[in-house]
């Protein structure tokens, strides 16, 4: 009998003790990082879309750090999707598809001759990619552009098209090697030929 | 003769150097078109200083070095431009970019030349600029800007200066030939890149499969009052590679994600070395270059000096292919080339050679098997990396440990794959792995960037709204007092009478015109989408529509009305 | 004709898993006449039934994976793992050990875990100690070797003798007429005799033991041919050899009546094939030829005290297995330093 409360005893002082270190340590090394939202905020496009229904990225990154769900971005796709999952340490879920989808990068173009030069379109632009003034023609400055779409809907005689980036010399991608599906029916990976750069 | 070091791993493939060494370099034909690509050479593309209809001469500059990374181009031979713009350009995508085209005349007709016979008197910065204009880019791998080389900073103290003429892919032996026929250029230029840097000692890095070449090299040193040694290296792949190179000859590592200049170190290729030799003494831009052509598609193989902007196809033909045997095409050595699948791709500065093969010769690749972990790459990789690993997370797209296991180390010389019994195409795990994360990188300044644009355009309307509110309490107060005033004073309505409030008045139509005409558009559009979907309040779209139609009607009247066409 | 658009390099030597695959099975050729030569047929009717049932278990396994057949099997790992545990185990031990042996070797320790490549234990090695836990009667009884004792030589089974105690367990009787204990075995149930009278007083040690000697010198010319073809690098077999050599003429030279000659280490029982055969297995090992050094050491000292403290007789499979475990993490920490870097990565850290 007396060893058993021996034994008590002896684990409840060292689980205290560890308990007190633990505790020490928590406070005392605390790994001051970036607050959760920059980390968030830092993960998502900056399309600064509004897709995710919030009126940008960073609000969005203040609602995912309250709790919201971490699907909702189509212009960072999946692969945002899975950051996010690793940095919170949640799941990863498919994009919600009620806000849009994820589609391949494109830039806006205004059809020069027909804009009148409104100014709607720089007014809607969230990243001050457009230029002109009153009465001139429009232009997009490509490189600054993040495809955002926000400034389609508001120019009154539609002459801004969101075209896809064009695959130059320059940003073209190694694609993977691909397999060869007559070896390998169920999982990816293994066994592959080499065939993947035919254009 | 200094001490030779090793490095790491490397190979032995078959050397297939024999078959196109049997005769002397020999002049390609001018081709009817040359297709000279803007950017042939590391960093910023070209600017065409030339227009579509403009008659060039030999040796004329076409195109403009656009920033410090960049390099001129200059006309091959004679004749017109007929066009600007994509056109196909050896690059691994297989992808257009933009090329001047120059239709020859035939007559090769040189423009004036400015040649420098006492460049020892001149002013560096002077020479280093002719070489510029010139042209001048390594013609070894990559294609670096040569005066880049050649103009270092002042915190850049050069010890020794390399000169790469190991030329370890199988095949290739446009160097070789370089040098046993022109060993004389290969040294005047030399001895300018000396005057330049003012190296303590020059090494001439050359494997030992090229007897005839270090034996005209040597015969040509004894006249050179420089201190250079010839370095034979024992044959073995990727000896050549400019990292692997100083490694052997210096026994000194280039640190990671620095270059060779950082540790007093510079490197030129010997094709590099005549071509400065060239501009130097005879004015000539780089508008030609030695290019072994071989493989066992074609009946002769070796040799050519060829034009820059010279079609594959000219040369092909010269070399009397025979287009039936002909299996894979591969611009550069068979370890490094690029593949092409077009004969209209044409010789740039870094062509050094031009693989003709039959399906023997490359056949294609087996399809890749598990990796079982022998660990046969890793023996062999210059770079000491773990090539397995790399593959492993590569196709786990797990890039983050590719970068950690120093995936940007990797030279891609593809000594990993040559051996990988497995047949694994671990080269272009890597490509993609690499293009992947420089994507990733990318966009990720783009979105930073995009993120400080933001932000600063909210600061921007706040400030604004601001101001705007600062104003608006102005205004009133002024109005209110100019309220007052105006009861007293009448004013008389004006009449529109001149032209050009005319022609206001006619814009501001076409635009009403065509506001209204949207605004329908898009009712319509969303009408559709109304019955589409079955929602409610069809009929007072509906009714809007009939509104707007009118309107845009009115609109486009008036403004027909006022003068403006119909469209 | 089409010209093809491929990634560099383009061209690879004439190498493929298949003949790295061959090469082993002919290097085990040595060890396969010694063990016929002093053991009768039983190797070889193991052999015959090993790789029927690897053949048959692979191609099941790849059938329900849904991968290729034709391609998958012809890489020959199955035999080579098939080989190696028919070696391994009792030239007279019944059919059903080879049969349960391959399906955990090939279906457990291969198959489950991914297939060739992904396997972190050698699959051989695993059936192995599978076999001699679940069956140490069987997999323990090795007939006596064809060898000179006293004045006559020791008698073999027959053909039909052989099949008929592999095949036939109701005759499992008869075996007893052939058996005899290992020297190991000998050796570890000297009870409170001296090394050196136990040495005298068994026949199966002084006399028996060069058969042993032959079969080892058999794997050894096996093992030095691959390394000499460039299949396998020394480090491993090499550091294994020299750790086991080096503890046992410690301890044998610290105290000669306790503990066995160091030649008889490296003689007897699976050493050589398990230095050359099972330590150079390039999946389940270390990769560097730094950690294969590592991976060797481990092994012979796991060899030796498993040997001389552990219950069991011999003790290869178990330091395998245990070294395979421990493989992930000596190539962690065996990583060669990368060209223009000052350290290999790992001892920097900063990844999982
Ligand atoms: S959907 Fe994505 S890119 Fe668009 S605003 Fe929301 S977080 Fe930003
Ligand atoms: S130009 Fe248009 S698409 Fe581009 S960022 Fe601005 S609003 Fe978005
Ligand atoms: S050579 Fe091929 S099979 Fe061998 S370890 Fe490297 S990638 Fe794997
Ligand atoms: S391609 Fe890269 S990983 Fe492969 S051997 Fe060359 S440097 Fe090493």
């Amino acid at each position: 009998m007396s060893s058993i409360l021996i034994a008590i005893v002896v684990l409840l002082v060292l689980a205290s003790v560890f308990g007190i270190i633990l505790g020490f340590a928590a406070v005392r090394f605390r790994v001051e990082g970036d607050p959760i939202v920059e980390q968030i905020d830092a993960l998502l496009p900056q399309t600064q879309c509004g897709q995710c229904g919030y009126p940008g990225c960073k609000p969005y990154a203040q609602a995912i750090a309250d709790g919201d769900a971490i699907n909702k971005c189509p212009p960072g796709g999946q692969s945002t999707i899975d950051a996010l999952a690793d940095l919170l340490d949640v799941d990863a879920i498919p994009l919600d598809a009620e806000h849009g989808e994820e589609k391949p990068k494109t830039v806006a173009y205004i059809r020069e001759d027909e804009c009148i030069g409104c100014t709607k379109c720089i007014q809607a632009c969230p990243v001050d990619a457009i230029l002109g003034a009153a009465k001139q023609m429009h232009t997009v400055i490509v490189s600054e552009c993040t495809g955002c779409d926000l400034c389609v809907e508001p120019c009154p005689v539609d002459c801004i098209d969101m075209i896809p980036l064009p695959v130059t010399p320059a940003n073209w991608k190694w694609p993977a090697p691909v397999s060869d599906p007559s070896l390998i029916l169920t999982d990816r990976g293994r066994g592959q030929l080499l065939q993947g750069a035919s254009q | 003769m200094s001490r030779i070091f090793s490095f790491h791993g490397g190979i032995h493939p078959p050397e297939n150097k024999k078959q196109s060494l049997g005769a002397d370099i020999r002049l390609a034909p001018i081709p009817t078109q040359l297709i000279l690509p803007l950017q042939q050479h590391i960093g910023k593309a070209a600017l065409p200083c030339v227009t579509i209809g403009e008659r060039v001469l030999k040796g004329q500059k076409i195109a403009e070095a656009n920033g410090r990374i960049s390099s001129s181009l200059h006309a091959p031979s004679s004749g017109i431009v007929t066009y600007i713009g994509p056109q196909p350009v050896p690059h691994a995508s297989g992808l257009e970019s933009d090329c001047i085209v120059i239709d020859t005349d035939g007559l090769d007709e040189w423009t004036a030349l400015s040649p420098i016979l006492d460049y020892q008197s001149m002013n560096k910065m002077d020479l280093i600029n002719h070489i510029r204009d010139l042209g001048i880019a390594g013609l070894g791998g990559a294609g670096f800007p040569t005066d880049v080389k050649l103009h270092l900073g002042d915190d850049h103290i050069v010890n020794t200066l390399i000169i790469n003429a190991a030329e370890c892919e199988p095949y290739i032996t446009a160097d070789d030939a370089l040098m046993r026929e022109r060993s004389d250029e290969v040294l005047a230029g030399i001895e300018i890149i000396a005057h330049l840097l003012k190296p303590s000692h020059i090494l001439i890095g050359i494997e030992d499969n090229k007897p005839q070449a270090i034996k005209a090299l040597d015969h040509a040193l004894r006249t050179s009052t420089l201190n250079i040694d010839i370095c034979v290296v024992p044959t073995k792949y990727p000896s050549g590679g400019e990292k692997q190179l100083i490694q052997l000859l210096t026994g000194i590592e280039v640190p990671s994600g620095s270059i060779p200049a950082d540790i007093g170190i510079v490197c030129q290729n010997v094709g590099t070395t005549a071509a400065i030799y060239r501009a130097i003494f005879k004015g000539e831009p780089l508008i030609s270059r030695v290019v072994t052509l071989t493989g066992y598609a074609l009946g002769h193989r070796q040799n050519y000096e060829a034009l820059i902007g010279t079609p594959f196809t000219t040369l092909l033909e010269a070399a009397e292919v025979n287009r039936k045997a002909l299996f894979r095409l591969v611009m550069g050595g068979p370890m490094m080339g690029i593949s092409v699948n077009d004969e209209r791709i044409p010789v740039i500065k870094t062509t050094n050679c031009i693989i003709a093969a039959t399906k023997d010769e490359m056949p294609p690749a087996q399809p890749a098997q598990p990796c079982i972990r022998c660990g046969m790459c890793e023996q062999v990789c210059p770079a000491s990396l773990l090539p397995q690993q790399l593959f492993w997370f590569a196709q786990g797209r797990e890039f983050e440990k590719a970068k950690h296991h120093n995936l940007f180390d990797c030279i891609e010389c593809g000594a990993c794959a040559y051996v990988c019994p497995s047949n694994i195409p671990l080269v272009q795990h890597y490509r993609f792995a690499k293009s992947e994360i420089r994507t990733e990188e990318f966009e990720q300044q783009k979105a930073s960037h995009a993120r400080i644009r933001f932000e600063a355009r909210q600061a921007r309307l706040e400030r604004e709204a601001a101001e705007k509110e600062l104003r608006r309490k102005e205004r009133a107060e002024a109005a209110a007092k100019q309220q007052a005033e105006r009861k007293l004073a009448e004013a008389a309505p004006k009449e529109v009478s001149t032209d050009e409030e005319k022609a206001t008045q006619l814009k501001q139509l076409k635009t009403a015109a065509s506001v209204a005409r949207t605004k329908l558009k898009k009712a319509n559009d969303a009408l559709k989408n109304a019955r589409e979907k079955g929602l409610e309040g069809i009929d007072k779209l509906e009714a809007t529509i009939l509104l707007l139609e009118q309107k845009a009607n009115e609109a486009q009247q008036a403004w027909i009305d006022a003068g403006g066409e119909q469209n | 004709m089409a010209l093809i658009h491929l990634s560099s390099p383009h061209v690879s030597k004439a190498n493929s898993t298949a003949r790295v695959m061959r090469l082993v099975l002919l290097a085990t050729l040595p060890a396969v006449l010694a063990l016929t030569f002093f053991f009768g047929w039983g190797s070889l009717i193991q052999i015959f039934l090993a790789c029927t049932f690897a053949l048959i278990f692979e191609a099941c396994a790849l059938y329900l994976r849904q991968r290729s057949l034709r391609f998958f099997l012809s890489d020959g790992s199955a035999l080579v793992t098939a080989l190696l545990l028919a070696l391994a185990i009792p030239p007279m031990a019944p059919w059903w050990i080879t049969a349960v042996g391959m399906f955990s070797a090939i279906v457990i320790a291969k198959h489950l875990y991914g297939g060739l490549g992904q396997n972190p234990f050698n699959p051989a090695m695993v059936a192995y100690a599978l076999l001699l836990i679940s069956f140490p009667v069987e997999m323990t009884q090795w007939n006596a070797p064809f060898v000179l004792i006293g004045d006559s030589w020791q008698a073999l089974p027959s053909l039909s003798q052989t099949l008929a105690i592999i095949f036939n367990s109701s005759q499992a009787l008869a075996l007893d007429a052939y058996t005899g204990a290992t020297p190991l075995e000998v050796l570890k149930h000297k009870g409170s005799l001296t090394t050196e009278e136990i040495w005298r007083s068994s026949d199966v040690l002084n006399q028996g033991v060069f058969a042993w000697y032959g079969v080892s010198a058999a794997w050894l010319m096996g093992g030095i041919f691959l390394i000499y073809r460039k299949i396998m690098t020394w480090h491993a077999p090499l550091s294994m050899l020299v750790t086991l050599f080096i503890l046992a003429s410690l301890f044998y030279g610290g105290d000669p009546s306790n503990f066995a000659d160091p030649f008889v280490h490296l003689g007897v029982g699976a050493t050589m094939m398990g230095a050359f055969f099972i330590a150079t297995d390039p999946v389940s090992g270390a990769t560097s030829n730094k950690g294969k050094v590592v991976f060797g050491i481990g092994l012979g000292i796991l060899i030796y005290v498993i040997r001389t403290w552990g219950n069991y007789p011999d003790a290869v499979a178990f330091a395998v297995l245990l070294m395979n475990l421990s493989a992930p993490f000596i190539d962690q920490y065996t990583q060669p330093r990368s060209y223009g870097h000052k350290h290999s990565s790992p001892t920097r850290g900063g990844h999982r």
